[in-house]
């Protein structure tokens, strides 16, 4: 191993997953090279390790972060679009284009996510039922193949490519650097709606009927709660607001941006970790409490509407010692009783769930590994010492893929080969594109190892 | 790979026909376990049938602890057939007669080519293997008996402090390279292995060892004693005057 590589044990941000790899931080003009090296365990690019699983790890082989700088943005703003180079975060991009009058296109709930991430996980925000993933706004990027050659795609360049490195997993090749569109804002803060629901059916009933008229739209759903209270949740429905929303006072800073971290989780949590039934009932009960039955045209800042865990740094710690999974799944809509089924399985298995997102996804895209699909998307963290865990997801799982639906691979990090085939039909398509761009499977990582996604 | 719950894919049992060995890959075997690997002296005795169900392959292949100049090669082509190797345990071990030993060293010296030196090739060989891949569980079965080896049974008592002394270091010294060891301690057993011996206090099951060992895999733990009360037990063993020590009826 050449003298720029260190070993390093890599985690997932659930920190439920390991192994170790030898790691470089590499400059786009040594990228090449470092990607022709041929070894048996591979190479994989890692961006800010936000999987949750076993995605970004390449245990025994070469893991690589690109060094960025925000001098690798390019904004165009007449034609409203930005390249930026894949090892770019979202945070990095932000400070530059949103005072400028632009946002991302799709944002997850945390900004420290690299383009290049965004790419390959195919990323979904709030704003998914009428705008799509991130890969629907990529309009090209360039791929650093495992010969060393670059190949330029686009939906019109190397569709084949195109397609199969967004939601690839970095399995095709690396990507360098990607162009994507942006949306136009007037002002840096958010107006946000609040309705509080109190019960399942009647959250369900709420983002049935409104969400194709709002942007943004999520829900958090309580599933602390049983018996009358079952399912309760809050939904929040927002975008960007406009000069005319803010005060007189702000209107001048309309586009200041200044996201903050204002506290830090100590390295050392007790090992079973703070986050536990009774911390997270109180918790569900206060946040429940504090929403106003309803509320319209609050004003919110980009983080605190967006990207409000990103406020507390490592916050993933406080799970403890053994870490925990974000199980995500989608079933299609029309599967509201196979829904409501996983919800009360999640409820009866009385397992820590302090954070439950349900969001509804518009249409897909024509990436066949993507995740998103019209229906139901609900995220839920379960702790990966419970001994009940795999069974409880095992349960889960079967419910999830009768019903047609699938798992989010960004996130996973319990599925099997099999569970996978299921919810994705359309794998052998994307393999067979993958085999002619990377023929001899330089590119690998720990999840495609345990999905047999090579194969 | 391991998945989040610490399920693996595969297993390779060392000492294949080993009871607790067994017991324990039969405990550690999930929904997502594809390849059990029973490598012992006779596979034709080894319990596969014990183990098999749909979409597990349950192999039973040679492996000679002695045979120390094959075992590289051996875990080589484990590597080859398996891809990644999740979890070995290693469970060969002979009990051995003490009386007799004393009358006949030269298969003292065997005794302890097994479980020792035996032993000791074998998991630099796993360990290689697993360094190369950046993962991987090794669960080495230790004994009590070599916590304070006693007259009774010094030669395989001292196989055990050595081979958990060994086992230890090794974890030690694989920190950092994304593959752990957990050296488990059982007291007494009822297995075939002590078929027909008086059992000592806090006598245990293969399947007692094998739930304890796959607790301590998921809470990471480096020793597990089974049952847990040994644990103190021996913290008062270990410290007793010699004289006192060797009146004990311990068998």
């Amino acid at each position: 191993m050449s003298p720029d590589y260190a070993s390093e044990v890599l985690r997932g941000w659930g920190r439920s997953t390991m192994s170790s790899a030898h790691v470089a931080t590499v400059s786009d003009r040594d990228l090449i090279d470092h990607v022709k090296v041929a070894d048996e365990r591979g190479v994989l690019v890692r961006g800010l390790g936000r999987s949750y699983g076993d995605a970004a790890q390449n245990g025994g082989g070469r893991v690589l972060r690109l060094a960025s700088s925000s001098s690798d943005v390019r904004l165009d703003e007449s034609a409203g679009t930005v390249t930026a180079g894949a090892g770019v975060s979202l945070d990095d991009l932000l400070r530059v284009i949103v005072p400028r009058g632009f946002f991302v296109p799709v944002t997850p709930g945390t900004r420290f996510v690299t383009v290049g991430g965004a790419v390959a996980a195919d990323i979904h925000g709030k704003n998914h039922h009428l705008e799509g993933s991130f890969g629907n706004h990529v309009r090209r990027f360039s791929l650093v193949l495992a010969d060393g050659s670059v190949l330029e795609c686009s939906r019109k360049q190397n569709p084949d490519a195109f397609w199969t490195t967004i939601g690839g997993m970095g399995l095709t090749g690396v990507i360098r650097d990607a162009t994507f569109g942006l949306i136009g804002i007037e002002t840096s803060r958010c107006r946000v709606d609040t309705v509080r629901c109190d019960d399942f059916d009647e959250l369900i009933e709420h983002m049935s009927t409104g969400d194709d008229d709002v942007r943004y739209s999520v829900a958090w759903v309580d599933l602390l709660s049983s018996g009358s209270h079952f399912g309760r949740g809050v939904l929040w429905r927002g975008d960007h607001a406009r000069r005319d929303d803010l005060p007189v006072a702000d209107r001048a800073n309309a586009l200041e941006y200044r996201p903050r971290q204002v506290l830090s989780v100590p390295p050392v949590i007790p090992g079973s970790g703070v986050v536990n039934a009774l911390s997270s009932a109180v918790f569900n009960e206060a946040w429940f409490r504090k929403e106003p039955r309803r509320r319209e045209g609050s004003i919110k800042s980009i983080p605190a509407y967006f990207h409000p865990l990103d406020a507390v740094g490592s916050w993933n710690r406080l799970h403890g010692r053994h870490g925990f999974v974000q199980y995500q799944f989608v079933v299609p809509f029309g599967r509201e009783s196979e829904l409501r089924r996983i919800v009360e399985v999640i409820v009866a298995s009385r397992l820590a769930t302090p954070l439950v997102v349900l969001k509804r996804f518009g249409a897909g895209n024509d990436a066949p590994l993507s995740f998103p699909m019209p229906g139901w998307t609900l995220t839920v963290d379960l702790p990966a010492g419970a001994d009940t865990l795999a069974s409880l997801t095992r349960t889960l799982d079967e419910i999830v893929l009768e019903a047609g639906g699938r798992h989010y691979l960004a996130k996973d990090a319990l599925l099997g080969p099999a569970a996978l085939r299921a919810g994705y039909p359309r794998l052998a398509e994307w393999q067979n594109v993958r085999r002619r761009l990377d023929p001899q499977q330089t590119f690998r990582s720990d999840l495609a190892r345990r999905l047999g996604l090579l194969e | 790979m391991l998945n989040a719950a610490g399920e693996p894919q595969n297993i390779v049992v060392l000492g294949g026909s080993s009871d607790i060995g067994v017991a324990i890959a039969r405990r550690l075997t999930a929904p997502s376990t594809t390849s059990i690997v029973l490598a012992c002296r006779r596979p034709q005795d080894a319990p596969i049938d014990g183990l098999r169900r749909p979409g597990l392959i349950v192999d039973a292949v040679p492996f000679d602890a002695v045979r120390v100049d094959q075992h590289a090669a051996f875990v080589d082509s484990l590597a080859t057939s398996l891809g990644d190797i999740d979890v070995v345990v290693l469970a060969f071990g002979q009990l051995g007669e003490q009386s007799h030993f004393d009358d006949d060293p030269v298969a003292a010296a065997d005794l302890v080519a097994v479980n020792f030196a035996g032993a000791v090739s074998v998991l630099l060989a796993v360990a290689r293997v697993m360094r190369r891949q950046g993962h991987g569980r090794i669960v080495v079965l230790s004994s009590v008996a070599g916590e304070r080896v006693r007259p009774a049974n010094m030669v395989y008592g001292s196989t055990k402090a050595g081979l958990d002394g060994f086992a230890q270091a090794l974890g030690d010294s694989l920190v950092s390279s994304g593959v752990s060891v957990l050296v488990v301690r059982p007291g007494f057993v009822h297995s075939a292995m002590t078929q027909g011996m008086e059992a000592a206090p806090f006598a245990t099951t293969p399947d007692a060892v094998a739930d304890a060992t796959a607790k301590a895999l998921r809470a990471g733990r480096r020793i597990v004693w089974v049952p847990g009360v040994l644990r103190y037990v021996f913290m008062v063993l270990r410290h007793l005057p010699a004289p006192l020590w060797r009146r004990l009826p311990l068998g």
